[in-house]
């Protein structure tokens, strides 16, 4: 559940950068391959924000898909999973996205 | 009126930024810091008193921090080495994060400091997120464990350069597969060092050592993130 830790991060970055600002929605952008549980983020999401001025705003997550290269083949394939495996059977592949972990936008009052 | 703000900020931005400056103190130090990483149980805590106990005897200065979610069983247990040893108690935190390892550190000088082991919470997954500011992320995993750990858990395994496996003197009892667990290694992370080491025999507690003090203070652990 390191989820709630990076969703507890969101919400103290975004009231650090805009102090009292009242926030209507967030966006983010979290990687298919990033590791990060974007269920688990909507989910934490609600709480971490009660009581701050977060509260209620909506929450919009992008999932880029993983894109990768193998350095074998150098054939470049999807991936879904954490573990990128080339379909020529080697797993020394090169991410060229996916991994994506960012605070896109605020939609502030 | 509703009005949209870019913002572009890392979703790990405040560990990220705390360990980077972790990493620069560590480096004007000259201290080497490695973050242990391993499932409960896999036997760090007694692999890392049998390490630092070496230490001790070539006469380096070494220092361990030792997270866990409840007690200080791990820092009595290290301090018997002789090294300096602080417990970071979570509570309910199933990892560490960069401003824990910031407010551990206070009081001690790292000048005088060869070598600083920090043993994470007990946990395959969380850790993997949160930059310490390490020189070397080490991953853990005892012959009693199921051999295919890492292709189940790849993302420690990608990102730790050093895979040690512990209890080596049980692997005939639990009919260890070396071959496929070192394959299983490989999978993840086709240029990772592996060491075999037992902390009741002594097996290898020496190359774990020289394998810790070989990686230059300066070098940066491979960040999750690509920017």
């Amino acid at each position: 559940m390191h989820e709630l830790a990076i969703t507890q991060g969101v919400v103290e970055t975004i009231t650090e950068r805009l102090p009292g600002a009242r926030v209507r929605a967030v966006r983010l952008e979290i990687g298919a391959l990033s590791g990060v549980v974007t269920d688990s983020v909507r989910f934490c999401f609600d709480l971490v924000t009660e009581g701050t001025n977060l509260a209620g705003a909506s929450l919009d997550i992008d999932e880029p898909p993983g894109r990768c290269r193998c350095r074998g083949c150098g054939l470049e394939f999807s991936s879904a999973d954490a573990l990128p495996l080339c379909p020529c059977g080697s797993a020394d592949a090169e991410v060229l996205s996916g991994q994506e972990l960012r605070i896109i936008s605020v939609r502030v009052a | 009126m509703t009005r949209v703000v870019e913002l572009q900020r890392g979703l790990l931005e405040k560990n990220d930024d705390l360990a980077s400056g972790l990493r620069a103190r560590y480096q004007r130090a000259g201290v080497r810091v490695a973050n242990w990483v391993s499932a409960p149980g896999t036997g760090k805590t007694a692999l890392l008193e049998a390490m630092l106990t070496a230490a001790a005897a070539r006469g380096l200065s070494a220092a361990a921090l030792v997270g866990d979610c409840a007690t200080d069983n791990d820092a009595r247990r290290l301090a018997r080495s002789g090294a300096l040893v602080r417990q970071i108690v979570t509570e309910s935190m199933c990892h560490l994060e960069a401003d824990m390892i910031d407010r551990h550190l206070t009081g001690w000088d790292l000048a005088e400091i060869d070598l600083l082991v920090i043993e994470n919470v007990g946990n395959l997954v969380c850790p993997t997120a949160f930059d310490l500011g390490e020189g070397q992320r080490v991953a853990l995993l005892s012959v009693t464990e199921g051999e295919d750990k890492p292709v189940k858990y790849p993302q420690l395994f990608h990102s730790s350069d050093l895979v040690v496996i512990t209890k080596s003197d049980l692997a005939a009892a639990t009919e260890w597969d070396r071959a496929a667990a070192h394959a299983a290694i490989r999978a993840v992370h086709p240029s990772a060092v592996i060491v075999e080491t037992s902390a009741r025999s002594g097996a290898g507690v020496e190359d774990l050592l020289d394998l810790h003090l070989a990686v230059p203070a300066t070098q940066p652990v491979p960040s999750q993130e690509a920017t």
